[in-house]
């Protein structure tokens, strides 16, 4: 990717020299072996430029794989476990995919490019599954990771900031649709899709444009308060959106070496993304085991009680130890004390009140607070925004 | 309502016997091959005018007692010549004669004749303990069921009854390779390598490979199925697919030949039929493969109808071999140095040194063609004249070592490959080339071709202890049903493995009946 003056063992994105000139705090960390900002100049500020204005964020990172060839739809629709032929050209769709004992190995979006061309978008690196799935499909896999730069513009104002870009009817563009532009006499492909729950995009350049659209972004959206975030800032959007993050709520399940680590998509809340209807997809069978017998989890999202994150609680009911908790964050907009847990069937149901054992500490001093908690059903943030066309107005 | 209860693929002795079995549980069945002959690997073919050789298996030397009575095989036409003694013919002529337990010549001595029945009776108690293992279902490690647990108990109490010596034995040498057990137990070269064939003949390997123990046990289980040696089948092989044939459609099943399957058809959940080549559809509760798993599940069923572990497990499963076969039309007799003509009736093997062996193997690894290999000789016209002309004679050798597709291709290859044989030949049966009337080399993609098994492998899959057992032919496809619903194996590729035995076809009849499968 980008120059460095000398070798490092973390890569570098096509942004960093700005990302890295905008990054007052100097505090980096490493996503995915890339040098990548925790945050830039102060994490609440930073989120609430997502919340109230623009807050773009470098996630170039991301694997990218190009799927083409004769059998590319019927290819993916084995890879994951949704109907891939509901997803239109141009059009976006959230998916998991599992091994064959129906245990979540990730998830990402599905940018369907052509009739039989799309582009796989991924936390995890997936080289090597993606080549063993093309046996038997007259398919292509690329990986373009280091091919496609990407920015997540998202917020109230990133629409109209895209279209002084030269993103024209922007607005017209709905919830997880693709429109192409060009940018400097290169495409540019934008994606009305991100990980913040509100209205927001995806910005999608060859590297070569990477520098040139991020000080454009920015010169241009000035005067609507553009913000870069780090990856702290994002955590505490996405945990208040719902979403779930590979490696923290679940373990993907080809790095899983401890027996009973790994989780189903019906444990993680996400069976609404499995789609029996297909007559084959990876873990189809174990998922139907599965859905006969019981899952031994559940995922919940808990409204805790008090200020204090419930970060790495065990979830109590009564004294019985029935959970823990992956992903927890005082959410400031919602103003809600959130927490993902993974809870130990048959408890966890929405409405269920459970305690969270939860220790923080003050100037040395540890405290064991037993929060009561409640399972809700649907995530604390819900932005009308986010799913309103056209885009609306600020 | 579907047309068979169940449909088998493969009319070769596995796919007629689990036919049988299941016919005689007044199942309704139809077995289809592509080949005009049943019996599969079990055939004869007349490869020079008026000369008929076993022209793929060569010896039944394994195969199940209990299968030739339940099946009445000999009301069925089933005649076996006499148990052969092997000889290891030295370049000398003072050859070696292994005859049972006993061993002499080729200046053995009493040290090792000693070793040899200590090392016989140590072999003897390790294969007993897998015919066990081998005539039951494999058991599953995991998911316990009581039948699974009263099979672990049986294997751990024979396993006790070993004795602390012989149970430490098996644990240390069964992941080794022959190679290092021949020199720990024998001093006597020619002996080593004598036994050393058996481990390696059918397999991709060399003395030296891990495995080679298992390969070895796996032969030696001959005995306990109730076959006493080496035989060769009257008529030839052929005649052995045949008495397995008549006996499977006295049973009620209906065989179909010259009809090849060219898929398993499956709908949305389930394996419901097949089609043949002529572009028919014949539908069933159940397919039972008896063709090998990469043929199964890559050619028939295709990758894109399973799961992708599943596609992954099938491509990464080992199934090629270095074997081919010889096939000499003579003449008249061949005279072998130091052998009378009685002793050209026996088995015949023919070995370099194990360093030798080994040497062999690499370039077969590496696709040339070795200028060493092993011999397993029949010259199967002494005991069985009609398969010849009047006084002349033919002469069939499985030959290890021989690449699958050598970089120089088959067509360069096999007639500088044959003329190397005959030459090995001609140091121990010096004038046997003026012998030759005509000639041919089977290699092992001619196997795949003419037989269907995959990489030219006998066992269907290479025979080693990652894919044995409750893992043959892999995790998930085990116990002979498959991960994919309707689709159940019966040939070699399941468990217990290749080498004519009759085994899995008997033993998949058996669990797809106690499964009410059908």
């Amino acid at each position: 990717m980008s120059d460095v003056s000398r070798d490092t063992m973390l890569l570098t994105t096509p942004f960093h020299s700005r990302v890295e000139a905008m990054c007052d705090l100097n505090d980096w960390g490493n996503w995915m072996g890339y040098t990548t900002p925790n945050a830039y100049f102060d994490v609440e500020l930073e989120y609430f430029a997502v919340r109230s204005t623009t807050g773009v964020f470098d996630l170039s990172p991301m694997n990218k794989y190009r799927v083409t060839g004769p059998d590319a739809q019927r290819y993916l629709d084995r890879l994951i476990t949704r109907d891939v032929s509901k997803i239109g050209v141009d059009r976006v769709g959230y998916a998991i995919w599992c091994d064959d004992n129906g245990q979540v190995m990730d998830d990402g979006t599905i940018f369907r490019l052509g009739e039989q061309d799309y582009r796989i978008c991924s936390y995890q690196r997936a080289d090597d599954w993606l080549a063993w799935n093309t046996l038997g499909f007259d398919v292509t896999i690329e990986n373009e990771s280091e091919a496609v730069a990407g920015l997540a513009v998202q917020g109230p104002t990133s629409c109209t900031v895209l279209t002084l870009l030269g993103c024209t009817d922007l607005n017209q563009l709905k919830p997880f649709g693709i429109a192409h532009y060009s940018f400097e006499g290169r495409p540019l492909m934008v994606s009305r899709t991100g990980f913040t729950g509100d209205l927001g995009y995806e910005v999608w350049v060859p590297p070569e444009s990477a520098e040139a659209l991020w000080d454009q972004l920015f010169e241009l959206g000035r005067d609507y308060l553009i913000k870069p975030i780090g990856s702290h800032a994002l955590e505490l959007a996405r945990i208040e959106a719902g979403f779930l993050q590979a490696n923290v709520d679940f373990m993907p399940a080809e790095e899983v070496v401890r027996v009973g680590r790994t989780r189903s998509p019906f444990e993680l809340g996400l069976g609404w993304l499995v789609d029996f209807k297909k007559p084959l997809f990876n873990g189809r069978s174990a998922l139907l085991k599965e859905q006969e017998k019981g899952s031994r989890y559940r995922f919940a999202m808990l409204d805790v009680e008090g200020n204090k994150p419930a970060e790495h609680s065990f979830i109590l009911r009564g004294n019985k130890q029935v959970g823990t908790v992956t992903s927890a964050a005082w959410c400031p907009t919602a103003k809600a004390n959130i927490a993902y847990a993974q809870i130990e069937m048959p408890h966890g149901a929405v409405g269920d009140e459970l305690v969270a054992e939860i220790y923080y500490q003050r100037e040395l001093h540890w405290t064991r607070l037993l929060a009561p908690c409640k399972v809700i059903d649907t995530p604390i943030f819900k932005s009308p925004k986010r799913w309103q066309t056209p885009a609306p107005p600020h | 309502m579907t047309d068979y209860d169940a449909i088998i693929i493969g009319a070769g002795h596995n796919g007629l016997i689990c036919a049988s079995y299941l016919a005689k549980a007044g199942k309704h069945v139809l077995v289809l091959d592509a080949r005009n002959e049943p019996g599969g690997c079990a055939s004869t073919r007349e490869f020079a005018p008026g000369h008929h050789v076993s022209d793929c298996a060569q010896w039944l030397s394994q195969f199940d007692q209990g299968i030739v009575k339940d099946l009445d095989l000999k009301a069925a036409g089933l005649k076996l010549g006499k148990s052969k003694t092997t000889i290891s013919l030295q370049s000398d002529g003072d050859h070696l004669v292994l005859d049972g337990d006993t061993i002499s010549g080729a200046g053995v001595d009493s040290a090792d004749q000693a070793a040899y029945r200590d090392f016989k009776n140590m072999v003897r108690s390790f294969a007993k303990l897998m015919t066990t293992l081998y005539r039951s279902r494999p058991p599953k490690l995991v998911e316990q069921n009581w039948t699974d647990r009263l099979t672990l108990m049986k294997l751990g109490l024979s396993l006790k009854l070993l004795g602390r010596e012989r149970l430490r034995d098996l644990m240390r040498i069964v992941m080794i390779n022959i190679y290092d057990v021949m020199n720990e137990h024998f001093s006597h070269a020619a002996l080593k390598s004598a036994i050393a064939l058996d481990a390696v003949t059918g397999t991709n390997m060399g003395p030296r490979s891990p495995n080679t123990v298992y390969s070895y046990l796996h032969r030696a289980t001959g005995e306990h199925l109730g076959q006493s040696g080496t035989t060769q089948v009257l008529g030839g092989m052929g005649a052995f697919g045949q008495s397995l044939a008549t006996a499977a459609e006295k049973c009620g099943a209906k065989i179909r030949l010259g009809s090849a399957v060219t898929a398993i058809v499956k709908t949305e959940e389930r394996v419901t039929g097949v089609t043949l080549d002529s572009g028919e559809q014949i539908s069933a509760k159940l397919v039972i493969s008896s063709a090998d798993p990469a043929t199964t599940f890559r050619r028939l069923l295709g990758y894109h109808q399973m799961e992708a572990g599943m596609a992954m497990r099938v491509e990464c499963y080992r199934s090629r071999s270095g074997t081919a076969k010889l096939h000499l039309a003579l003449s008249g007799l061949p005279s072998f140095t130091g052998l009378s003509e009685g002793q050209l009736t026996e088995r015949l093997v023919i070995t370099p040194s194990m360093d030798g062996m080994e040497t062999a193997l690499n370039p077969m690894k590496y696709r040339e063609l070795s200028d060493l290999h092993t011999f397993d000789i029949n010259i199967p016209t002494l005991e069985d004249p009609e398969l010849a002309p009047e006084g002349q004679h033919s002469l069939t050798a499985i030959v290890h070592y021989v690449p699958y597709e050598p970089d120089i291709g088959w067509e360069a290859g096999k007639p500088q490959l044959l003329s190397q044989l005959v030459s090995e030949l001609e140091a121990y049966a010096p004038g046997i080339g003026a012998l030759v009337t005509a000639s041919e080399l089977v290699v092992p993609s001619d196997f795949e071709a003419s037989h269907g098994m995959t990489g030219g492998s006998w066992h269907h899959g290479e025979l080693s202890i990652d894919q044995a057992l409750m893992m043959r032919p892999f995790p998930g496809s085990t116990q002979y049903a498959t991960a994919v619903e309707g689709l159940y194996l019966c040939g070699a590729g399941a468990h217990p493995g290749g080498g004519l035995q009759g085994l899995p076809g008997r033993n998949a009849a058996k669990e797809i009946l106690k499964r009410g499968a059908l």
